[in-house]
């Protein structure tokens, strides 16, 4: 996923549509926006951005899982069976990014990148929302697709990267 | 019945057995039993689709409501055919779920009645509530005639009302959108190109190569297709120049910030004339062809330069000029944004003038990545019997506002204050759709004013704090749950859009179409109503638009080919703009003809005094107004809004980030709630910020109730225009209080 | 100035403002854990060098703590687990990578060997208990299995040695393997828990011993291991003010922050220097009461999980 800092203006509409998609109870999100601030006024910068689950590569939750609940699939996504997660919360410990959090129905939820939706070749529900499109979602292995090809001419950062954790969401600059 | 309104009434536990448990939200979902949740992984998600529109503000983004097979509204999605949103709805739409599923929502009328002397609501019937509002109806024409019952509204159940209103005799009906938000623009462009710039705005932002924001916070408010546009201009790499005194989204995403001393808009206004004017960077061929009065203005700017202007802005005079070519240098696609909330200072028709002014020297009127010619269908009228005609209406009550071209809300109500001159005396009043304590500044007349009325009905789908005022409260189901009117909004081509209901009303609520043609039978007015189901109204006029109910509920969205001529103006051509000269109108006869200035000129505002700071107030994207607060997604995104204050200001005071204060106002009006303080350098060390909506005083709003100030109860100066009657709240001034100041007292 | 925040109000239960999801339970269980570790570890130890009768509360009698120890944080660890019903899961594969993975399965074969362990001398240590209760009367087929566990005792004790010291370091690999706790993530945890587990299973031996040879032995042994104790945790705040912005942040938690007087008082001081200096005082020959440093030790080494466990939560890499 490529995000545009640039576009963002922090509206707060994929982290709404995501919990009307997903069922998300009230008072958890799966997806959050942060502001940060920098400078003396008038010499400002401001960033909005809007953060999940990385899916990352070297995914320090799938690593942790004792049954394997947490999982990746082909394609890079992470996801968790909700039969096998016994809610002992190593993932969530291990997130540096924080995107886990205990569902009250007992077991560890957090963003899947909408996989139900990706399976019927829709968008994930926050990318076909946001207002501004300043959301992409692609196959990064294709140096043909919009994110590839993003990712070639623009500047851009993830987060934590000193965490070693190879994230799979990149954030234009 | 000549209660005192006046006795706000806060907690009404008694006789109002159906208040919900309020366990929190979480409730709602988290309460699944493990084999529920089993059987319900099992079940295959099947949808059904229904058209609507939403209601959450004003933009009416058509969409699609998804109910699941137990027949809950799980979510709604933007309508891909629609020009408002193309198929994207902002955080509010899409949250539009949340209004629906709000257990705070009022669930019967309620008629208001005293027990053991203490004034409460008591549940009643929707027989006993209507017959008494009827009752209320003759009364007053009897006594008075039927002028003297006026409307206040906005949104959909608005027009309902207004056909009983007129129906019955009266147009004594105003809305707040008017007076108190985008009145002065609408008189100030009229007056320049002949028409109003209306809603939503035509402006061309995707095509635009220069937006220029003076007023205007998109990305904080969220026009959806404005924001969606601003985003493309900023794909096309488009220079964005925000004035603001505060660094709004806008302004962080804008080439050219300029951080403008807050009420002197206008002086750099004028200054950018005079730089695009002395400098020849106007655009000479269409300023000659339709500009009328263009060498008084050129005199009159002479003086307001931008070294005379950086005294005044604080704006240094190179970026004054630079930004003014930059303007230039894109014009005609350039944009000198209208804004939308523009009452401020009182000067703002003037303020609107000087803007429309400038965007006829850069030519953008009518050209590409300008100000397009909008456009939009007309929806055949259900037939009716011939409206009576009043003696008198909300005309003669602005007849002191000589080009007010809508009814005043402040006006209206303040002719229900009991005044032997007053020759309108307005004794009872319906509001719908709107929170008239968050809306109307200056809490003391609108208290005296509503204290003042015989009867007042309120219609709404949430107890906002308004409804502690009325006599009557009717429980309108949302918009989810009702067959409305057709939506004919204007824009780049015609469309129209429908509003079927996905689920049945909720509770015991209902439509207003169906409460006006109740009253209105019960007042004889049947005729007016020829329908049993308002279903019937809309198929009818669907039929007649040359198309049907089916094929709307299939799409959703009709996009009609335009018939009025191009989006832009032929260049071989000479268009004719609707104004008295055929001209545009850089120079106003009109004006002076009324006493007004023909140009804008700068006067100098009212500084806060020293140890208070202007409040300003704005926009969040994930709320609208009020009318929000509580709903469980929403709220779920910002709960309450916190005061933004400058470093510099936090150091004097010893406050920081987190704390809670109370705020009192220059006439020692005092917060009734607390706020937590945000620290940042984003705002300016003479005023404050905070978003407008929260400081809920109704406890029945289980979510919104004492989260946050509400800023409305802190603006008692008004300053009110003298064109059009737009009240100006931006001249408002507050001290921190970090103790407690009802510490002693009991509110 | 710089201004980090959430916009969309994030606060989800247990995640914000900080992380809350290990408690008293997880704490509770890790220095159980070390601690039957510790005295699983001496059982077999120094059953394997043939002193079983030099030292018969060591290979005999201190054993009936670890069952109940592990019993209790096992059932700690499942009354922490939120998806109760799925426990199971947990014993269907074997995850190579995840520690809690190995420490599920070790724990599967420690506790029914300890069990085991004092199961095979029940009669010997407890003979009056048994007297009364007469199980080995009421159930024949007990004296089948005693047999043929004392058979195996040898076997028994072999497999004890590695999954003992599995089990103690494991409870630190566990946290060190949590790159997103700056306070966790670091080499010297795992190594360090598994020294204060023997120090603790040594120091509950000495509580449990009668005689004076068995306290000296286990005595030295323990100062020994306090002094290895110290040794560590002075090089992980080494390591730790060595390491990365957010590693100096999370080390001044434990040294000028909330948890300094539960780390350096409790700790460090009550629970490592004053027990060490205690013992050293005793084995040069004056008399103390051997209680008061076995007791601190284990006090000590409690309170250690838990300052590890709640102060590693408050540490994080953004926000």
């Amino acid at each position: 996923m490529v995000i545009d800092t640039l576009k963002c203006v922090g509206c707060s509409d994929c982290v709404v549509a995501c919990q009307t998609e997903n069922d998300v109870p009230i008072g958890y999100c799966r997806d959050w926006i942060t502001e940060t601030v920098s400078g003396t006024y008038p010499n400002l910068d401001l960033e909005l951005k809007s953060e999940r689950c990385n899916h990352c590569e070297n995914a320090p939750c799938v690593r942790c899982c004792p049954t394997g609940a947490s999982h990746q699939i082909e394609g890079g996504i992470v996801l968790v069976t909700h039969d096998e997660c016994i809610g002992c919360g190593a993932c969530i410990e291990s997130c540096p990014y924080d995107a886990r959090y205990q569902h009250p129905d007992g077991y560890v939820d957090k963003c899947t990148f909408c996989h139900h939706r990706l399976e019927k070749g829709q968008l994930p529900a926050c990318v076909s929302v946001c207002p501004t499109k300043c959301m992409y979602f692609g196959d990064l292995d294709n140096p043909n697709s919009e994110v590839s090809q993003l990712l070639k001419n623009r500047k851009y950062k993830t987060l934590a990267p000193e965490a070693g954790t190879d994230p799979h969401v990149f954030y234009l600059t | 019945m000549t209660t005192s309104r006046r006795k706000f009434i806060k907690i009404s536990a008694i006789g109002l057995g159906g208040v919900a448990a309020t366990t929190g939200a979480l409730n709602a979902f988290g309460a699944n039993s493990y084999l529920d949740d089993l059987v319900k992984q099992k079940v295959s998600k099947k949808f059904k689709r229904t058209p609507t529109y939403c209601e959450v503000c004003f933009w009416k983004c058509a969409a699609w409501t998804y109910t699941n097979e137990e027949g809950e509204i799980k979510k709604i999605i933007g309508n891909d055919d629609d020009s408002h949103s193309y198929g994207r709805l902002c955080p509010r739409g899409t949250g539009g779920v949340g209004m629906y599923t709000d257990e705070d929502r009022l669930k019967t009328p309620l008629i208001r009645t005293t027990v053991n002397g203490e004034e409460t609501f008591r549940k009643a019937s929707w027989e006993e509530a209507l017959d008494l509002i009827a009752s209320k109806f003759k009364s007053v024409k009897e006594e008075h005639g039927p002028e003297s019952f006026a409307l206040i509204k906005h949104g959909s159940p608005g027009s309902h009302l207004e056909h009983l209103f007129k129906a019955y005799g009266s147009d004594t009906i105003a809305e707040p959108a008017y007076a108190q938000c985008r009145g002065p623009r609408e008189t100030g462009f009229k007056a320049t190109f002949g028409s109003w710039v209306g809603s939503p705005e035509p402006t061309d932002i995707r095509d635009t190569k220069c937006l220029v924001l003076i007023g205007s916070h998109i990305g904080e408010n969220m026009h959806n297709s404005q924001v969606q546009e601003m985003s493309e201009a900023i794909d096309n790499g488009a220079t964005i120049i925000t004035v603001d005194p505060r660094l709004s989204t806008a302004a962080s995403k804008s080439t050219h910030w300029l951080a403008i001393k807050p009420a002197t808009d206008i002086a750099l206004l004028l200054s950018w004339m005079n730089v695009i004017i002395e400098e020849g960077l106007y655009d000479k061929e269409y300023v000659d062809k339709y500009g009328l009065g263009f060498d008084e203005l050129k005199e009159h700017v002479r003086q307001y330069t931008p070294e005379w202007a950086y005294g005044i802005t604080t704006i240094k005079p190179k970026e004054i000029r630079k930004t003014a070519r930059a303007m230039a240098h894109a014009s005609p696609s350039v944009i000198i944004h209208p804004g939308r909330h523009v009452t401020w200072y009182g000067d703002d028709t003037q303020r609107a003038r000087a803007m429309a002014i400038l965007n006829g020297l850069l030519g953008s009127w009518g050209r590409r990545g300008g100000f397009y010619f909008k456009e939009k269908i007309k929806v055949p009228k259900f037939p009716h019997p011939k409206f009576p005609h009043p003696k008198w209406d909300w005309r003669d009550i602005g007849e002191k506002y000589p080009l007010a071209e809508m009814g005043i809300t402040t006006e209206v109500l303040k002719a229900a204050i009991p005044n032997k001159d007053n020759k309108y005396p307005v004794k009872a009043l319906m509001v719908a759709g709107t929170n008239l304590t968050k809306s109307i500044p200056d809490r003391k007349i609108l208290e005296e004013s509503l204290d003042s009325l015989d009867f007042m009905v309120v219609i709404d789908t949430m107890p906002m704090d308004v409804t502690g005022y009325a006599d009557v409260v009717l429980p309108e189901c949302t918009y989810l749950e009702r067959y409305d009117g057709i939506r004919s909004a204007t824009n780049r081509h015609p469309s129209i859009a429908i509003r079927v209901p996905a689920v049945a009303p909720k509770y015991d609520s209902k439509p207003v179409w169906w409460m006006a043609k109740q009253i209105g039978e019960r007042l004889g007015l049947g005729d007016y109503f020829n329908y049993d189901d308002f279903k019937e109204v809309i198929e009818w006029q669907l039929k007649e638009m040359g198309t049907s109910l089916e094929e709307m509920e299939k799409i959703g969205v009709k996009n009609y080919p335009r018939k009025s001529g191009p989006l832009y103006m032929n260049e071989d051509e000479v268009y004719d703009f609707p104004t008295v000269s055929g001209k545009i109108e850089f120079y106003s006869e009109e004006f002076k003809e009324l006493g007004f200035d023909p140009m804008p000129k700068y006067t100098v505002h009212p500084e806060p005094p020293q140890g208070f700071y202007r409040l300003n107030y704005g926009r969040a994207p994930m709320h609208t107004f009020s009318r929000t607060a509580n709903n469980p997604n929403l709220n779920d995104l910002k709960s309450e809004n916190d005061l933004w204050v400058n470093p510099k200001v936090a150091r004097i005071l010893g406050i920081e980030t987190g704390q809670r204060v109370w705020l009192r106002n220059q006439d020692k009006i005092t917060s009734t709630f607390s706020i937590k303080v945000r620290v940042t350098e984003r705002v300016r060390w003479d005023s404050v910020y905070m978003v407008h909506g929260f400081g809920h005083d109704n406890k029945k709003l289980s979510r919104a109730y004492g989260k946050g100030i509400n800023d409305t109860q802190l603006i008692s100066k008004v300053t009110i225009d003298p064109i059009m009657g737009g009240t100006g709240m931006r001249g408002n001034y507050v001290e921190i209080l970090t103790e407690n100041p009802f510490k002693n007292t009991e509110i | 100035m710089q201004e980090e925040l959430f916009t969309s109000g994030r606060h989800i239960p247990n995640i914000d403002p900080s992380l809350q999801i290990w408690h008293w339970p997880i704490s509770l269980y890790l220095f159980l854990g070390g601690l039957a570790a510790g005295i699983l570890f001496f059982t077999a130890l120094f059953y394997l060098m043939g002193k079983d009768k030099e030292y018969p509360t060591a290979v005999k009698v201190a054993t009936i703590i670890p069952p109940i120890a592990l019993s209790v944080g096992l059932l700690a660890l499942v009354y922490d687990l939120t998806h109760k019903l799925y426990t199971w899961q947990l014993y269907m594969t074997f995850r190579i990578e995840s520690p809690m993975s190995w420490g599920a399965w070790v724990l599967l074969i420690v506790t029914p060997l300890s069990f085991l362990w004092t199961f095979s001398y029940y009669r010997e240590v407890y003979p009056n208990l048994e007297r009364k209760l007469k199980v080995f009367e009421k159930f024949k087929f007990l004296n089948t299995v005693e047999k043929f566990v004392q058979e195996n005792r040898i076997y028994m004790a072999y497999a004890l040695i590695p999954l003992t010291l599995v089990l103690g370091v494991y409870t630190g690999i566990l946290l060190s393997a949590f790159n997103a706790r700056p306070l966790w993530n670091n080499a010297i945890l795992g190594p360090l828990f598994l020294t204060s587990g023997l120090s603790t299973g040594a120091a509950a031996i000495i509580l449990l011993s009668k005689s004076v040879k068995e306290r000296h032995m286990f005595g030295k042994i323990d100062l020994a291991l306090i002094i290895i104790e110290l040794a560590l945790i002075v090089h992980m705040i080494m390591g730790f003010y060595a390491g990365s912005q957010v590693q100096l942040e999370a080390v001044e938690l434990l040294v000028g922050g909330e948890f300094t007087l539960m780390f350096f008082g409790f700790v460090v001081i009550l629970g490592l220097i004053i027990p060490a200096v205690l013992e050293l005082i005793e084995l040069i020959g004056y008399k103390i009461p051997v209680v008061v440093p076995a007791l601190l030790v284990i006090l000590g080494g409690l309170i250690f999980r838990f300052v590890m466990v709640e102060a590693g939560q408050l540490t994080r890499f953004l926000y």
